[in-house]
C-alpha cells in the first residue's frame, strides 16, 4: 500500500519541469526562424532540420555509449535547443558537412564528454560555431544577401544545391553590415551607407527583422519565468556603454551606434538566448548581470576591434570560463549571517 | 489593529492551500480507541524511564514515565486504564524505526486522577510555575517537540522580551492552528497573561496570515482593548511560518547563525503550544491531547479532531471515513515538511500537526529525475538566501569544507527548493544526508581530538616517569660510587637494575600459570573420571604443576637478593 | 646582416633580459615575503588520522604514523580510518586515493564501532591491558578488578592480546547504531549496456 523507500519531504513538486522549459524556448525560437526564412531565404531551415538531425543521432549515440537510457535523456530537448540555436546562428546556405562537423562537435566535445547535460562548462552551440570560424573562415563568411538588398532570391532548390551539392552561384554571397563597418576606413557613415546595398535604414534589410523576432521570443521567455532579466538587459548594457563611448557620429572611424549593435548579426539571439543559458552561465541572479555585461563588454570590443564577423560566441565562451569565478566569488548572504550578526558555529 | 507585517518575506512560494477542505467542520472528539500507544521516546534523546509497571491501573493524566535527559518530558496517560508493556512499536519516524512504548488499555471510564487545585498563578512562585509547566509535559506543539519550560527559561533572564505567536500555518492542508484560534480564541488570550506574569514583555505580536480571515477576526476580536498586543497579517507565502523567518518579517531582526531566538531576548511559539500552556496552568491539565488536522483526498469526513496523545493513526482515520483503496500515502504533518508514514499503527504524537490519507492523484509519484541546469530557481526560493544548487553538487560530492562554507547549517528544509526543481531533484534528501554525515564526521573528529589528546598526556606522562626513574638510578649510583670502592661499582650497579626485571617477570609467568593450573584444575574435577579427555587434562595438570615449581625455585632466590624485592 | 637586424635583434634580446629580470626579481620578493613556515604537514596529516592509537599500520601510535606518511610512506595502512581516512590523506598530500592496504585490515571489522569490556569476574587484576591501552581509558589498579571507560576507549582492541585469562571483550556499544543518517537519493536513471563508463563523471555516480 505505502511506499517503503526512504523518501525524504517534499512530497509534492512544481509542473514546471526541465523539458516544458526546453520546448518553451523552442517555441521562443519560432519566430526568430520564420522571419529569417523570409529574409534570407530557404536555407535557414533547411540547416535547422539538418542540425537538429545531427543533434539528435549524435545525443543518442552518446547516451548508448555512456549507458544511459536514449529515450530518456532525449525527451528533454536540450539536444535540439542546442541544434537550433547553433542553426540559426550559422550563416543560412553552408555547406551540409560544416553544419555536420559542427553539430556534432558540440555534441561530443561541447556537452556529452563533460558529463551531458548540466555539466558543461561552455555553451555547447558556441563551441561548435567558434570551431567553424576558426576552421572554416571562408564559408562562415559567405552570407547570402537579404531580401531587398536587390539580390536574386534563392529559390528552394537554389539553396538544397548550395548547401548539399556546393553548386556556387554567381555573386550570392554579400559582405554583412558588421563586416562593412569594420573594414570601413575612409567613407563617412552617410557615403557608406549610400554605397552599399546590405545597408539601409537603421542597421540593414533582413538584420533588423530577425533581432526583432529574437528580442520578441526573449520577452515572451521572460514572461513565462523561463529566463530571468539579468544577463540580456547586462549584455544590451554592456555592447551600449562600449559603443557610446567609441561611437564617433556620423565620422568615417564611427563603429557604430548602440542601436546598430543591438539589432545587427545575432546581439539579441545572443542576449536572450545563449548568454541565458544556465548550465554554462553563473547561478546567482547578481552573477547573472555581471556575467551579461562582460559578454556585451567583449562582444562589442572583438566586434570592433577583433578580426572576426561576429564576436557573439567568443565572447559567451570567454564568460563562460569566468562564471566559475563569479559563482564563488558572489554569493548572497545567508540570513542569520553577516559583520552585524554574532553567529556561532 | 490587524498589521501588514513591516518587512517582507525574500523567497518562498505561492503554493494551493488545500485548506478549505478541513475547515468546513468544528472540531471533533472522535471516541476512545481500543489501545494507545505511547512511546517512550517521542523526540530525540534517550528514552523516558517508565514510573509504572505492566499491570498497573492509572488515571487520565497521571504521569507515566519521566525524561531521563534534559531535553526530554515527562509523559501522561491519555485516559484511565490499565498499562501493558513496555513493547517495541513501530513509531512515526522517516526511517521506520520502532521504538519502546507502552501500551494503554482504556477502561472506557475516563477518570481524572487528582488534579492540583486551580489556584491563582498569579500568587505561585515564577519557579513553580516553570516547575507546573514542566510537569505537565508542554512541548512545542509545531514540529520540534522542544520542551516550553527550557525556552521560557531561556528568556526568562531578558529585561524586555518580545512575545511571538505563531499562528502562521502555512503548510498546505494543515488548519489545526486555524481551527483553534477561531474556537477557542479566549483560551490563547488567557495564555498571554500567563506569559505576561512570566516573562513582562514589551510587546506580544500574533502573527496569521491573509487567507484566514475567520482566524484574523476571531483573534481581533478576542484581544480587543490589550494594547500591547499586535495582530500581524502575513501575506499567504511558504514558508512564512518558519520562526527565524517570522522573526524577521515581523521585527527586521535575524536570528544569528547557530543561535536560538532566546537569545536575542524573543519567545516564539505556535498557537497549539500557547493553548497547551493555558492548561497546564489555568486548567491544571497536562498535555494529554491536541488539535490535528484530518485531511486528504481519501477522507469522506476530513476536518480537525482533539485527538488524544498516543491514539493509533488508523482510529483517527477511520473517524474521519477513510476509503482504503483510495489512499496512496499516508503523510504527517505537511506535503513541503512532514514525512510520510509506512504504517497506519503508529501513534499520535504531541508534534502530529496534521495527517494527510492522499490519493494517487493527489500525491502522484515524482517524476524521473533529470540533470540540474543551474536554473537557479531553487535559489530564488530559498527564504534563507542559499545557493541549493551548489550546495546540491557540494553533497553529491560530500565534500564537507565547501557545504559548511555554503552555510548548509542554516538550511530550514522547508523544501521550497525541491519543489520548484524542474528537474524534480530531491534536493532536501542531499541536505539531510549531508548534514547527518558532517554531524558524525564532527562527532568522529571530536572523539578522535579528544583521544590524540589523552595519547599526548600518556606518552608525555611515561616519558617523565621513564625519566624520573634515570634520575633516581643515576642518583643512587653516585650514592653506592660515594660509599664503596670504585673498582666493584658496575658490576654493584646494573645488578639492582636488572634483577627486579626478571623477578617481576618471574612472577607474572607464575600467576598466569596458577591461573592456568586452577583453570584446568576445575575442569577436571567437572569432568567425570572415565572421560577421555580426563587423562590429557590430568596430563597438563602435572605439567603446569611442575612449570610452577621450577617457576617458585628460580623466584625463591631471586627474592633473596641483597638489593632486595618490594615487600 | 644588416645592421638593422642588427639592432632589431638586440633590441628584442636587451627586452627579454629585461623582462626576465622583472619577473626574477618579482618571484624571488614574493617567496622571501610569503614563505610558509616550515612543516606543518604532520599536525594535518595527524588530524585526519582517527586518533585509536591502535598500531595496526605498524607504527606506535598516530602521530608516529603521520610522521611516516610524512616521509612518504603508504596512505593505506589505517584499517579505523577506513576509505574515508584514506580519502581525506589522498586530497590533502594529492597522492592517488588507494584503496586499504589488505594486509593491514582484519577479516572481521566492519564499520560498526566497538568498545572493549572487560568481564570483571574473571579479571585478575594483573594491570596488562592498563599498560596496553594507548589512551588510558582503563582503570584498576593491581590485584584489583580493571573496568573500561567506555567513552573513552577508541576500539583499537591493544588490550585484548596481552590479558592472561582473555577476559576482555570488543562489543558494540548501546546506542551505537540508534541514530539513523538518510542516505543519498538514488541518482539519474540509466540502463546498463556497457560494463565500463566513458566519461569519469558517470563512473563517480557508480561507485558512491
Amino acid at each position: 500500500m505505502m511506499p517503503l523507500e526512504h523518501r525524504s519531504s517534499p512530497h509534492s513538486t512544481t509542473s514546471n519541469k526541465t523539458d516544458r522549459m526546453m520546448l518553451l524556448v523552442l517555441i521562443a525560437l519560432l519566430p526568430a526562424l520564420c522571419v529569417r526564412t523570409f529574409c534570407f531565404g530557404w536555407g535557414t531551415p533547411i540547416t535547422l532540420l539538418w542540425c537538429s538531425l545531427i543533434a539528435l543521432g549524435s545525443e543518442a549515440v552518446l547516451l548508448a555509449l555512456r549507458r544511459r537510457a536514449p529515450l530518456f535523456y532525449l525527451r528533454d530537448k536540450s539536444a535540439l535547443v542546442t541544434a537550433w540555436l547553433l542553426a540559426l546562428s550559422l550563416p543560412p546556405d553552408l555547406p551540409w558537412w560544416c553544419s555536420l562537423i559542427g553539430t556534432s562537435f558540440a555534441m561530443v566535445f561541447g556537452k556529452h564528454i563533460y558529463g551531458g547535460l548540466g555539466q558543461n562548462p561552455f555553451n555547447p552551440a558556441m563551441l561548435g560555431y567558434v570551431l567553424l570560424l576558426i576552421s572554416f573562415p571562408l564559408p562562415m563568411s559567405s552570407w547570402s544577401p537579404a531580401d531587398g538588398t536587390g539580390h536574386p532570391w534563392l529559390t528552394f532548390s537554389d539553396s538544397l544545391q548550395l548547401i548539399f551539392l556546393g553548386k556556387p552561384i554567381d555573386g550570392w554571397t554579400m559582405a554583412t553590415p558588421l563586416d562593412l563597418l569594420r573594414n570601413n576606413n575612409t567613407l563617412t557613415m552617410p557615403e557608406l551607407w549610400s554605397t552599399h546595398r546590405q545597408l539601409s535604414g537603421l542597421v540593414g534589410p533582413g538584420w533588423l527583422p530577425v533581432n526583432l523576432a529574437c528580442l520578441a521570443g526573449g520577452l515572451w521567455l521572460l514572461k513565462k519565468k523561463v529566463i530571468q532579466w539579468q544577463a540580456p538587459v547586462g549584455m544590451l548594457a554592456g555592447l551600449a556603454i562600449m559603443s557610446l563611448i567609441f561611437w564617433n557620429g556620423s565620422g568615417s572611424a564611427s563603429r557604430g551606434s548602440p542601436l546598430f549593435h543591438w539589432f545587427s548579426g545575432g546581439t539579441m539571439l545572443c542576449a536572450f538566448f545563449i548568454v541565458t543559458d544556465p548550465v554554462s552561465g553563473t547561478s546567482t541572479r547578481r552573477g547573472q548581470l555581471l556575467f551579461g555585461l562582460g559578454a556585451g563588454l567583449l562582444t562589442y570590443t572583438i566586434r570592433a576591434f577583433g578580426g572576426y564577423p561576429d564576436a557573439l560566441a567568443f565572447a559567451t565562451l570567454l564568460m563562460n570560463m569566468s562564471a566559475p569565478a563569479m559563482d564563488y566569488w558572489i554569493r548572497p548572504r545567508t540570513l542569520g549571517h553577516g559583520p552585524h550578526l554574532k553567529e556561532r558555529r | 489593529m490587524i498589521q501588514a507585517p513591516p518587512h517582507p518575506l525574500s523567497g518562498g512560494i505561492e503554493l494551493a492551500t488545500h485548506k478549505a477542505l478541513s475547515t468546513r467542520t468544528p472540531i471533533a472528539t472522535p471516541p476512545l480507541p481500543d489501545t494507545f500507544v505511547i512511546p517512550l521516546n517521542p523526540q530525540a534523546g534517550a528514552p523516558a524511564e517508565p514510573q509504572v509497571q505492566a499491570g498497573d491501573r492509572v488515571l487520565k493524566g497521571q504521569q507515566l514515565a519521566r525524561p531521563r535527559g534534559p531535553r526530554g518530558a515527562p509523559v501522561h496517560a491519555p485516559t484511565s486504564g490499565t498499562v501493558r508493556g513496555p513493547v517495541v512499536r513501530p513509531v512515526p519516524h522517516w526511517s521506520h524505526q520502532q521504538a519502546p512504548c507502552l501500551l494503554l488499555e482504556p477502561d472506557g471510564l475516563d477518570r481524572w486522577c487528582a488534579r492540583p487545585a486551580v489556584t491563582d498563578y498569579r500568587r505561585l512562585d515564577k519557579d513553580a510555575l516553570m516547575d507546573v509547566i514542566r510537569e505537565a509535559g508542554v512541548v512545542g506543539l509545531g514540529g520540534a517537540g522542544f520542551p516550553t519550560d527550557i525556552k521560557l527559561a531561556a528568556t526568562r533572564g531578558d529585561p524586555a522580551p518580545l512575545v511571538i505567536i505563531n499562528g502562521a500555518e502555512c503548510e498546505p492542508y494543515i488548519t489545526a492552528d486555524d481551527m483553534l484560534m477561531r474556537e477557542r480564541a479566549e483560551h490563547l488570550v488567557a495564555g498571554f497573561a500567563v506569559l505576561r506574569h512570566l516573562l513582562q514583555p514589551e510587546k506580544i505580536m500574533v502573527a496569521v496570515e491573509d487567507d484566514k480571515p475567520q482566524a484574523l477576526a476571531a483573534m481581533e476580536a478576542a484581544c480587543a482593548g490589550q494594547t500591547d498586543v499586535q495582530i500581524f497579517s502575513l501575506p499567504a507565502r511558504y514558508p512564512s511560518g518558519d520562526a527565524g523567518i517570522l522573526i524577521r518579517t515581523l521585527t527586521g531582526r535575524e536570528v544569528p547563525s547557530g543561535t536560538r531566538a532566546a537569545e536575542l531576548g524573543i519567545f516564539c511559539c505556535n498557537t497549539g503550544t500557547l493553548a497547551a500552556l493555558h492548561q497546564a496552568v489555568i486548567l491544571g491539565r497536562p498535555l494529554i491531547s491536541r488539535i490535528t488536522t484530518l485531511s486528504g483526498q481519501a477522507l469522506a469526513r476530513p476536518g480537525n479532531v482533539e485527538a488524544l496523545i498516543g491514539t493509533p493513526v488508523e482510529h483517527l482515520l477511520h473517524f474521519a471515513g477513510l476509503r482504503e483503496s483510495d489512499m496512496h500515502c499516508l503523510i504527517q504533518g505537511g506535503p513541503l515538511m512532514g514525512h510520510s508514514l509506512h504504517s497506519a499503527e503508529v501513534p499520535l504524537l504531541k508534534t502530529t500537526n496534521c495527517l494527510i490519507a492522499g490519493t494517487r492523484a493527489e500525491f502522484p509519484d515524482p517524476d524521473p529525475t533529470q540533470a540540474c541546469i543551474r536554473c537557479g530557481l531553487c535559489a530564488d526560493v530559498c527564504p534563507v538566501n542559499l545557493l541549493p544548487q551548489q550546495l546540491y553538487w557540494h553533497a553529491r560530492a560530500m565534500n564537507h569544507s565547501q557545504l559548511q562554507a555554503h552555510n548548509l547549517s542554516d538550511c530550514i528544509e522547508c523544501g521550497a527548493c525541491a519543489w520548484v526543481c524542474p528537474s524534480t531533484i530531491a534536493l532536501v534528501q542531499y541536505y539531510r544526508a549531508a548534514k547527518d554525515a558532517i554531524q558524525q564526521q564532527q562527532a568522529k573528529s571530536a572523539k578522535a581530538a579528544q583521544a590524540r589528546q589523552r595519547f599526548e598526556q600518556r606518552q608525555l606522562r611515561l616519558q617523565a616517569a621513564e625519566e624520573e626513574k634515570k634520575a633516581r638510578r643515576r642518583l643512587a649510583a653516585r650514592l653506592r660510587q660515594q660509599a664503596q670502592p670504585p673498582q666493584t661499582a658496575p658490576q654493584q650497579a646494573t645488578a639492582p637494575a636488572s634483577l627486579p626485571d626478571e623477578q617481576r617477570e618471574l612472577k607474572i609467568q607464575l600467576s598466569r600459570t596458577r591461573v592456568q593450573l586452577k583453570k584446568a584444575t576445575r575442569t577436571l574435577e567437572n569432568l567425570s573420571q572415565d572421560s577421555p579427555d580426563a587423562a590429557r587434562i590430568r596430563q597438563q595438570v602435572q605439567s603446569l604443576q611442575q612449570d610452577m615449581d621450577q617457576l617458585q625455585a628460580r623466584q625463591t632466590p631471586a627474592s633473596v637478593q641483597p638489593s632486595g624485592s618490594p615487600p | 646582416m644588416d645592421t638593422a637586424a642588427i639592432t632589431l635583434l638586440g633590441s628584442a634580446l636587451l627586452t627579454l633580459l629585461a623582462l626576465t629580470l622583472v619577473c626574477g626579481a618579482l618571484l624571488g620578493a614574493a617567496s622571501e615575503r610569503f614563505r610558509v613556515q616550515e612543516d606543518p604537514v604532520v599536525e594535518s596529516i595527524n588530524a585526519l588520522l582517527p586518533q585509536t592509537q591502535c598500531g595496526q599500520c605498524g607504527h606506535p601510535g598516530c602521530k608516529p604514523y603521520a610522521q611516516a606518511i610524512a616521509r612518504g610512506e603508504a596512505i593505506n595502512r589505517c584499517p579505523p580510518g577506513g576509505q574515508t581516512t584514506i580519502n581525506a590523506l589522498a586530497e590533502l598530500l594529492d597522492r592517488a586515493p588507494a584503496t586499504l592496504d589488505p594486509s593491514r585490515a582484519k577479516a572481521d571489522r566492519d564499520d560498526v564501532p566497538r568498545v572493549a569490556f572487560i568481564r570483571e569476574e574473571e579479571c585478575i587484576g594483573c594491570t596488562k591491558c592498563i599498560q596496553a591501552c594507548p589512551v588510558d581509558a582503563i582503570v584498576g589498579a593491581a590485584r584489583f578488578t580493571h573496568t573500561v571507560i567506555a567513552a573513552e576507549c577508541t576500539g583499537c582492541d591493544l588490550c585484548v592480546e596481552p590479558c592472561p585469562v582473555d577476559c576482555i571483550d570488543m562489543i558494540t556499544p548501546d546506542g551505537a547504531t540508534d541514530r539513523p543518517s538518510w542516505p543519498l537519493p538514488p541518482d539519474l536513471p540509466h540502463s546498463a549496456l556497457w560494463k565500463q563508463s566513458l566519461i569519469a563523471t558517470d563512473r563517480q555516480g557508480e561507485t558512491r
